[in-house]
């Protein structure tokens, strides 16, 4: 089973660019909408993240034989 | 050589946690349980040929299957209960780790009972007890 690295630098690319985005929009004044992007990154990469771990306890219920 | 590679892997997941902590902590939470994930994934498939060769030696011994499958069923439990104790630990809520860890050790149980019982009818019947 091959590792899947490439999730791990989209996660923390997302993070970078969220972060930069709050940080100049907060610079702007605009701090709702600064709150609402890093809500919306934080939602995106949280259903990644779970769609994930779905994989991993339904393999676990398969060989465990949790049936 | 793929503890290589698993080791290499949770190097970059720490080195992008230390860069994300000051910006966003959330993701770099998240990649941490992604991380977990990742690992465990990979643990899953190498614990299911484990798994398959047990099965084959139960078989041959002529093991009642119910036994092993009692016993897989506290390993996996024993599985999943690890990975969400320790996630919630990172996170800083010991407190809700340590009841998930008391969960999973009273769930254990619970499955353990029917052999307990047979272990105990056993034990009986070698008693010379007089009733």
């Amino acid at each position: 089973m091959s590792i899947d690295v490439n999730s791990i630098f989209q996660i923390a690319g997302i993070g970078i660019v969220v972060a930069m985005i709050h940080t100049i929009l907060k610079q702007m004044g605009k701090e709702d909408i600064a709150h609402w992007v890093t809500l919306v990154g934080f939602v995106f990469i949280l259903y990644m993240v779970a769609s994930f771990l779905n994989d991993l306890f339904q393999e676990i219920q398969r060989v465990f034989l949790f049936k | 050589m793929e503890i290589i590679q698993i080791v290499g892997v949770g190097f970059i997941a720490t080195i992008l946690i230390i860069i994300l902590k000051d910006q966003s902590p959330q993701f770099a939470f998240l990649i941490t349980i992604f991380t977990g994930i990742l690992i465990f994934l990979y643990l899953i498939g190498k614990i299911s040929t484990i798994i398959t060769m047990l099965e084959r030696l139960a078989t041959e011994a002529n093991v009642n299957m119910i036994y092993l499958e009692t016993i897989l069923k506290i390993i996996g439990i024993a599985y999943i209960a690890e990975f969400g104790a320790q996630i919630m630990k990172d996170a800083g809520q010991s407190s809700i780790a340590s009841k998930i860890e008391l969960t999973g050790k009273i769930l254990i149980m619970v499955m353990a009972i029917p052999i307990l019982n047979v272990i105990i009818e056993t034990i009986l019947q070698l008693l010379p007890i007089k009733g």
